[in-house]
């Protein structure tokens, strides 16, 4: 008994090591490449500490073009998506009508496609059917119709736990319906709709596969690096790498704090309630 | 219908139906239908000089899409990346299930966050870097070779790229994270008390999961496998980074027709795409015997 | 202030529903009433509550509150407010917040309303409560806090859904009595709908007991209720009866002589039912008492003891008489009533204006 239970746990650890070396291991060599002064990406031969792969990255043009083009996307994906989903969600929890499911199907269905379809039907919409230019702006399209439907989808979890008896509450107390919108639904709905708005931005950030169809001869930051990667490779693409890991690694564990904090205050309040 | 709009105003207001109205309305129809049916409708017309469009030879056809039985290299492709996204699936669902079920069902507490955290890192880095550091680690002159080499595996190095295993290899690291979360979140809702219980009543791990889990899990591997495959076979990024020319992705031909603006090929291949992608998807709802409302849970 | 609320033959059915939540209610709440709906759970009379706030319109009938027919006029423009089964107080909110609530949407200004919270919260027993959270609060105190978020908007009919029934029961009592208190001191017309027949009973001016079928069965001061009910719904679910078949041997006046398989029965009979009747007999267990012979009450039936249970203050003995008629009685345990032994055979009485004929309208005669 005793040694099978070992034997479970030994397993269960080997596992958990190659899984997570599995995950890691691949970007921790990409990170090292960055600061080897080879100009060929590689581990070894190690030929000494540099950095001056960043260097060479931060004096790109197209770098900068680049990530400037993403930003502005990125950012009116939110504004666009984000308002969309709130629409959605708000139409498929609270109106029960016949053809919901299969509204539902039809809003959650650009999730369920690949990228690269949703960008060639938007290029080809925007640009050869109505005329606008392939660049940025079918480039938000194109995102957005995907990204809208996961804000739509992360609104309506939280949404679904949503005790209506306080919208009937505000109104028997007299207010009307913007009121209670803005008073009562909103400010519950709130930590769903910053979150959306954050992972509307992230997906913008690193889509590539609509993006590369829909946005023309202008490039996005994932755009100019898939160029890069297939044309000429150079450190500094690592470089970029170590500085993108920098900046996830730190949002997800300033999230995972505030997350804690937050569950943390929740637990207090239940306890002094029981 | 009346009262369908009257209820709609007493439970939005004036102002939120019409706010409702407008933003799915648009999503709807300018984003997801209308964009489709014009991609199908640019799918069914023959590729013409400028001059000629709108004119007697711009008709419907299903030209475009007979290329694909006529065209032995782009049917082999195709078949290609059926039977590729396929394997990739599974052993994205192999690699996963495991660390799924730890996740969901053995560990807890602050372990469990640190474990997430770890898995979401990945999660964020920009596929297309997941992807570059596979090709480092597959290159001829890459730390695999270097590492076979060194221990005397092999005396010359590899070309690991040459045929479709670095493509599928990359994938499978690729999009692992789409497999692991909604199997974690599909056993995370199994009640604890019932592995305690079949434990208890005698049955083996195996036993357990066969006849336990899987089917509590169902709808969660059902996702898993239908947004492994859709990435895997929608994907361009991993063959043009991992892929040699060998190993043509479909997808690559779409990308090759739009680049010489052939828009109405691409367009009919883009369609092949998503019946394929639709394809699959029934036949999830089959296999695992689950209906679309239980895999939007 | 208050108003009254008059209910003209409402009947509510749900859209794609075939059955009647509400059938045909009518009744007239009067100003400063404390009013209770009583029922089942499933006889419409959330239902109707929510008909009076205005969530809904009725199918047919009119409400009219203080004169004015109500019809399409939504619940922000009611002059009720309304207290739900969960409460539902805004968690996001202090308590001071929930409670000016009502006026904030009003545009009343901070100051005023600062000043108003506090009033109410002295005027439910919460003073100083005003900045807490709502998750702090305990179950007694969110009561308050609703009870006291209702009354800011100065309703004129306070409408209550089970409030108390989240509460444990000793909670639950001490609420009942406060409840009775804030409606004397404000004297709104309170409209409270429980399936608790003692809170109803404990707390009403007058009492509306409703059958499953969403009808109002009878309206009736609590006592009155227990003892005169008009039909037989209300005699089996108000309090504990023993109920017996009958039949009318003799209609003397507003009396009958009833037959029974345990043989002739003297009782009221209020429906002035005619002899050859069939009808249903019946006795509280209250009523009931073992009696040495026949001279010693109106009505004598003997029995055996089937089983006794011991409760404390009481004793319920179960009876069993000819034709298998079960007969609960209930003996004070001070001592006054004879210990009795399972099995053994005893005589039982009670009177008979103890004793009542009911039957349902025209077709029990048949």
């Amino acid at each position: 008994m005793m040694s099978s239970d070992t034997t479970l746990k030994v397993l269960t650890g080997g596992y958990l090591f190659l899984f997570f070396a599995y995950l890691f291991l691949p970007l921790i060599f990409m990170a090292i490449v960055a600061f080897n002064t080879s100009s060929i990406p590689q581990v070894s031969p190690w030929e000494g500490f540099t950095l001056k792969w960043f260097g060479e990255l931060f004096s790109d043009a197209q770098m900068w073009d680049g990530l400037l083009n993403s930003i502005i996307v990125g950012a009116a994906v939110v504004v666009i998506s984000v308002p969309i989903g709130l629409g959605g969600a708000t139409l498929l929890v609270r109106l029960h009508f016949k053809a919901r499911d299969f509204l539902y199907a039809l809003l959650v269905s650009p999730i369920l496609t690949p990228g690269i379809i949703l960008g060639i039907s938007t290029f080809l919409f925007w640009d050869r059917w109505v005329n606008v230019t392939g660049g940025l702006w079918t480039a938000i399209m194109g995102q957005s119709t995907f990204i809208s439907a996961y804000c739509m989808l992360l609104i309506m979890a939280r949404a679904q736990r949503f005790d209506l008896t306080q919208e009937e509450a505000a109104f028997d107390l007299g207010a009307n319906h913007r009121q209670v919108f803005w008073k009562i639904t909103l400010p519950f709905l709130k930590p769903a709709i910053i979150s959306s708005c954050a992972l509307a931005f992230m997906q913008s950030f690193e889509n590539y596969n609509t993006t590369l169809f829909a946005i023309g001869f202008k490039q996005t930051l994932p755009i100019y690096i898939g160029t890069k990667l297939r044309v000429f490779i150079s450190p500094a693409m690592n470089a970029l790498a170590v500085i993108l890991i920098v900046l996830t690694i730190t949002g997800a564990l300033v999230y995972e704090l505030v997350r804690r904090r937050e569950t943390a205050q929740a637990h207090a309040a239940d306890e002094r309630q029981l | 219908m009346r009262s369908f709009w009257q209820n709609a105003v007493r439970i939005f207001g004036p102002i939120g139906l019409t706010y409702i109205s407008i933003t799915v309305g648009a999503w709807l129809l300018f984003m997801i239908l209308i964009p489709q049916l014009i991609m199908i409708d640019f799918s069914m017309r023959p590729l013409l000089p400028l001059r000629k469009i709108g004119g007697p030879e711009d008709i419907w056809t299903l030209r475009n899409y007979m290329v694909l039985f006529t065209n032995e290299l782009h049917r082999a492709i195709f078949l290609k990346t059926i039977w590729s996204s396929i394997i990739v699936t599974s052993v994205a669902l192999a690699i996963c299930y495991p660390i799924s079920f730890y996740l969901a069902k053995v560990t807890r507490g602050a372990r469990l966050g640190w474990l997430m955290i770890g898995l979401i890192i990945p999660y964020w880095i920009n596929e297309l870097l997941r992807l570059f550091a596979w090709q480092l680690i597959l290159a001829d002159a890459g730390i695999l070779n270097k590492l076979l080499m060194l221990l005397g595996f092999i005396a010359e190095p590899l070309n690991f790229r040459a045929g479709n295993s670095a493509v599928i290899v990359g994938m499978a690291y690729a999009y692992i994270l789409f497999m692991v979360f909604p199997l974690y979140n599909a056993m995370e809702s199994l009640d604890r008390n019932q592995l305690d219980a079949a434990r208890d009543l005698g049955s083996s791990w195996l036993r357990i999961h066969w006849r336990i889990v899987v089917p509590h899990a169902k709808p969660g591997i059902a996702v898993g496998c239908i947004m492994t495959f859709m990435l895997a076979a929608g994907s361009i990024a991993a063959p043009q980074l991992l892929g040699s020319p060998s190993s043509f992705w479909f997808t690559e031909v779409i990308y090759t027709n739009f680049e010489t603006a052939n828009w109405n090929q691409g367009a009919a291949y883009a369609t092949v795409l998503a019946l394929l992608c639709l394809v699959f998807i029934f036949v999830m709802l089959r296999v695992f015997r689950v209906s679309l409302k239980e895999l939007a849970q | 202030m208050s108003h009254d609320v008059d209910i003209d033959h409402v009947s509510m059915r749900y859209p794609g529903s075939q059955r009647f939540a509400v059938t045909d209610v009518h009744v007239r709440i009067k100003p400063g009433e404390f009013f209770s709906f009583l029922g089942p759970s499933g006889c419409g009379k959330t239902t109707l509550l929510r008909l009076v706030a205005g969530f809904i319109e009725p199918t047919q009938g009119e409400i009219r509150i203080d004169g004015k027919d109500m019809r399409g006029i939504g619940p922000n423009k009611r002059p009720t407010a309304m207290i739900f089964q969960n409460l539902a107080l805004f968690p996001l909110m202090t308590v001071a917040e929930n409670i000016a609530f009502g006026l904030e949407v009003r545009g009343v200004s901070a100051a005023k309303r600062r000043k108003r919270a506090e009033a109410l919260l002295e005027l439910v027993d919460l003073p100083g409560m005003a900045a807490k959270k709502v998750s702090d609060l305990s179950g007694g105190q969110r009561q308050r806090v609703a009870i006291a978020r209702a009354l800011a908007v100065e309703p004129a009919v306070l409408l209550l859904d089970e409030p108390l029934s989240a509460l444990d029961l000793k909670l639950r009592q001490h609420m009942r009595s406060e409840l009775r208190k804030i409606q004397r001191r404000t004297g709104v017309t309170f409209i409270y709908i429980t399936h608790d027949q003692g809170e109803a009973l404990n707390m009403s001016d007058r009492v509306g007991v409703m059958s499953e079928k969403g009808q109002l069965e009878q309206v009736a001061a609590p006592d009155v209720l227990y003892n005169e009910p008009a039909t037989i719904f209300v005699a089996d679910f108000v309090g504990e009866n023993n109920a017996f078949r009958v039949s009318v041997r003799e209609q003397v006046g507003d009396w009958a002589v009833l037959e029974t398989p345990f043989g002739m029965l003297k009782g009221r009979n209020p429906q002035g039912l005619t002899s050859g009747r069939r009808a249903t007999a019946f006795v509280r267990p209250e009523a009931i008492s073992v009696v040495e012979n026949s001279a010693a009450a109106d009505n004598f039936v003997p029995c055996t003891v089937e089983n006794l249970s011991f409760e404390g203050a009481f004793i319920t003995v179960v009876l069993k008489a000819a034709g298998d008629q079960s007969f609960v009685m209930r003996q004070n345990n001070d001592g006054s009533a004879p210990r009795l032994k399972a099995g053994a055979k005893v005589q039982i009485g009670f009177r008979a204006d103890n004793t009542l004929l009911l039957t349902n309208g025209e077709q029990s005669g048949a």
